[in-house]
């Protein structure tokens, strides 16, 4: 089962495959630090948020449609997590925290399926409103309160690998069998495709479109508590810029915007090698902006690579 | 002047043009007429540069045009209205009219405005018509002023080659005489005006020769005043009837689905009509004459305003295709590239799509089972190659059509059947297989409603045929009463409506 689905990587899947794998090889010759255990591990976890942002971007980008609301929802959520711990047990912010997730998710959804409107203007729109309303709940940066915050989740170990990159080991064969082996998430697939033809065939379009975004909204939201677990400290200012990496994982991972296109697994190779990029630039020293530009180029070429010839 | 030699085009398999050749020289009237899939659009498309022949040249005084390049059409002066209206809606009049030709001052880059609305204003008037603001939002017009816009845009220059794809589809007569008399006088003046219809009267009226195609091909060329509606009627649909449908022995049930006074004005009002399980009943009508809106209505994808829907005697609410779907009403779209398959996913996909549940449990899909029912299924009606997972895209236009019957048949409780155009864009050898499949759901005991605009598939498979005309039900004619001529003259509203239920 596994060689028939590698025969089916394309040039563009095998191409980048191989440019990774060159970078981790030169990476490595170059930097005694690169294949270290602490090294691994740090990438491990850097790759957690963009990870989780991504899967969720992917089931959004599936329908043919886009999320550009995701960075307020990881701030708000880190804030919500953090600073209602002042209120309340920790495991209960955190809980208003998802479900702050869940309600801008539907939210999107319900603008865009009900009403028709483009999910770029909808989504466009939830990010600006929602960045001022999350600095009117907190100006200042929010810390936790409870120890076990930081310790249970961003900063806990289970053996050699951190807590949060195992709880995003844990989502990426939940998401895929979603997509892969559920009713719902064959939906999803189909409907990005043409929705017309999936309306007909009697599928509620509409639930599936609210779902997508509302995933997309929770699992942001997840990511923000991760974050601020691990960090220690939920600013009013995180996020920003974070809707296009978790974009650009998934184009690079051979994401369609528009529909159509795109796998759990290219998402996943989309964020290491974002990750790894990021990781070996800074071993070198080099400059935040050259990681921005290159980031931009890599995007670039990564649709270049996949386009269908006219 | 326009000389079209064995030119021959396919697409995905399935010919569209063979062989096709006609002569037409400066200053006539050409009407090329045929039944819908004759491969009228595509020797217009082939015309106006949209495509390129797969063989075969068209030559325009000795020079090879069927370049596939529209611009180049333009420049040598081949005008085309389309079937579909190409405007852009939120543009004024006078900017479609003057689509890339605005007007402007003495520097290059600065457009006139004033000067392209009078320009655009001096060729409706020249046209003949008044009361078109020529500044005014083309969205804002009727569906007829838009048409009379688009035949304007065409007229700007002088063309020597008119094209009009089916122009008169959307116009009144009083339009229509007004269209005729700037043909007559464009050809006076030396243009070759290309008339595509299957409008007899206007052809009579209007051409000088006329040139008829079949299933792709060329099949009868005369001079308009040498032969009678008759010889072009045959001339499009003859064809021989027995070996093609299946001789029907239909054992008729109880009343299946009972329609009662559905309407949802303007696309149609007050529709009854009856199906009994085991029978096929016929909608036909000319374009314009609302059955799509009908079923679509009656399958919830549009529902109608008024009116009342029974299935098996039971009043059933239908405001979405799910709702139709559940009270066991399956829809074959007229256009499976746009609302009948999702062409990038797979064959597999795509079959399951409507049935979902059959292979699921708490959401979850089997996948061996769905590929095992589809696949079973599709075995059955005969798709080859079996590539489950190859995108449905690959597949040829017959094998499509068949892949979105199968999704309909793994429809479990199904009662009503309602194809729209089932035989669209598919080759012959498919078109018997599909009739075959329609003939083993009856006597299996669905209720067909079989709409089309193929008069020998109606007039060869149903029982009995609703003839639609304007949003209305015209007359509805048993077996017994079948005739191309009567179905047709009740189509084009030559002949008084009788309603006999």
């Amino acid at each position: 089962m596994l060689f028939s689905r590698l025969r089916r990587l394309s040039a563009p899947d095998i191409g980048f495959t191989v440019a990774i794998l060159i970078l981790v090889l030169v990476a490595s010759i170059a930097s005694d630090v690169f294949l270290s255990e602490r090294n691994l591990v740090s990438i491990s976890r850097q790759l957690v948020t963009n990870g989780l942002l991504s899967l969720g971007m992917l089931l959004v980008i599936l329908t043919g449609g886009i999320d550009l609301s995701v960075g307020p929802v990881v701030a708000f959520s880190g804030l919500l997590a953090t600073g209602l711990q002042a209120h309340m047990p920790f495991p209960a912010a955190i809980a208003v925290a998802l479900a702050m997730g869940l309600a801008v998710g539907i939210f999107n959804g319900f603008m865009i399926a009900r009403f028709n409107l483009q999910p770029f203007i909808v989504t466009l729109a939830t990010m600006g409103s929602l960045r001022g309303l999350l600095y009117v709940y907190s100006e200042t940066p929010q810390y936790p309160v409870d120890p076990l915050f930081r310790g249970l989740l961003g900063g806990g170990f289970i053996g050699p690998l951190p807590v949060p990159s195992l709880i995003f080991l844990c989502i990426i064969p939940l998401v895929w069998f979603y997509l892969n082996h559920t009713v719902s998430g064959r939906a999803v697939y189909a409907l990005g495709v043409n929705s017309e033809a999936v309306r007909l065939a009697g599928v509620n379009v509409r639930r599936h479109l609210i779902g997508a975004y509302a995933a997309c909204g929770f699992l942001a939201a997840f990511a923000g508590v991760v974050l601020a677990s691990r960090l220690g400290i939920a600013q009013p200012s995180v996020g920003i810029g974070y809707e296009l990496d978790a974009i650009a994982a998934v184009v690079i991972g051979g994401g369609i915007l528009g529909g159509g296109g795109g796998t759990v697994l290219g998402v996943v190779g989309g964020v290491l090698a974002l990750a790894l990029v990021d990781n070996v630039l800074n071993l070198f020293n080099v400059e935040s902006y050259y990681q921005q530009f290159l980031k931009g180029i890599i995007i670039l070429v990564a649709v270049l690579a996949r386009r269908k010839k006219a | 002047m326009l000389n079209v030699v064995h030119v021959s085009k396919s697409f995905d398999g399935t010919a569209a043009l063979r062989d096709v050749s006609v002569r037409a020289e400066a200053g006539q009237v050409l009407a090329i007429c045929g039944e819908n899939g004759a491969g009228k659009t595509t020797l217009m498309k082939i015309l106006s540069g949209a495509i390129k022949p797969d063989e075969g040249e068209i030559l325009l005084n000795d020079v090879n045009v069927a370049v596939g390049n529209p611009r180049r059409a333009i420049e040598l002066g081949i005008h085309t209205v389309h079937q579909e209206l190409s405007l852009l809606p939120h543009l004024s009049v006078a900017e479609n009219i003057l689509l890339g030709k605005w007007l402007h001052r003495k520097t290059n880059w600065i457009v006139d405005w004033k000067a392209t609305e009078q320009r655009a204003a001096e060729v409706i008037r020249d046209f003949g018509f008044e009361g078109v603001d020529v500044s005014s939002r083309v969205s804002k017009l009727s569906i007829s002023k838009q048409q009379l816009v688009e035949i304007a845009k065409a007229l700007v220059g002088r063309p020597k080659i008119l094209i009009l794809d089916e122009p008169s589809a959307v116009l009144s007569v009083h339009e229509t005489q007004k269209l005729f008399r700037k043909i007559r006088e464009l050809s006076a003046s030396g243009t070759l005006v290309v008339y595509i219809s299957h409008r007899l009267d206007e052809i009579f009226d209007i051409s000088d020769n006329v040139f008829v195609l079949k299933d792709g091909a060329g099949v009868l060329f005369s001079a308009t005043a040498s032969v009678d509606r008759d010889t072009v009627i045959k001339a499009m649909v003859g064809r021989s009837l027995d070996a093609i449908y299946p001789v029907r022995q239909p054992r008729m049930g109880e009343v299946a689905l009972d329609i009662r006074h559905l309407s949802r004005r303007p696309a149609f009002d007050d529709i009854s009509f009856t199906i009994r399980a085991g029978e096929i009943v016929g909608m036909f009508g000319l374009v314009g004459s609302g059955r799509t809106e009908v079923a679509r209505a009656i399958f919830g994808a549009e529902p109608a305003s008024t009116g009342e829907i029974l299935v098996s005697d039971e009043k059933v609410l239908i405001a979405t295709p799910a709702d139709a779907i559940a009270s066991g009403i399956a829809f074959v779209t007229e256009d499976r590239k746009r609302d009948g398959l999702a062409l990038d996913c797979s064959v597999v996909e795509n079959g399951g799509l409507a049935a979902m549940e059959r292979f699921a449990a708490y959401g979850v899909l089997n996948l061996a089972r769905r590929s095992s029912v589809v696949g079973t299924k599709l075995d059955e009606l005969q798709v080859r190659p079996r590539g489950l997972s190859r995108p449905v895209r690959q597949l040829s236009g017959g094998n499509q059509q068949k892949v979105v019957l199968a999704k309909w048949m793994l429809v479990e409780d199904t009662r009503v059947f309602i194809f729209d155009e089932p035989t669209r864009g598919v080759d012959i050898a498919t078109k018997v297989q599909i009739y075959r499949i329609l003939e083993n759901l009856a006597k299996a005991g669905q209720a067909i409603l079989l709409i089309s605009s193929e008069m020998p598939e109606v007039l060869g498979l149903c029982d009995r045929l609703i003839i639609m005309r304007a949003g209305r039900i015209a007359v509805v004619l048993d077996r017994d009463d079948f005739s191309m001529e009567t179905v047709f003259a009740h189509a084009a509203g030559i002949v008084a409506d009788r309603t006999m239920a």
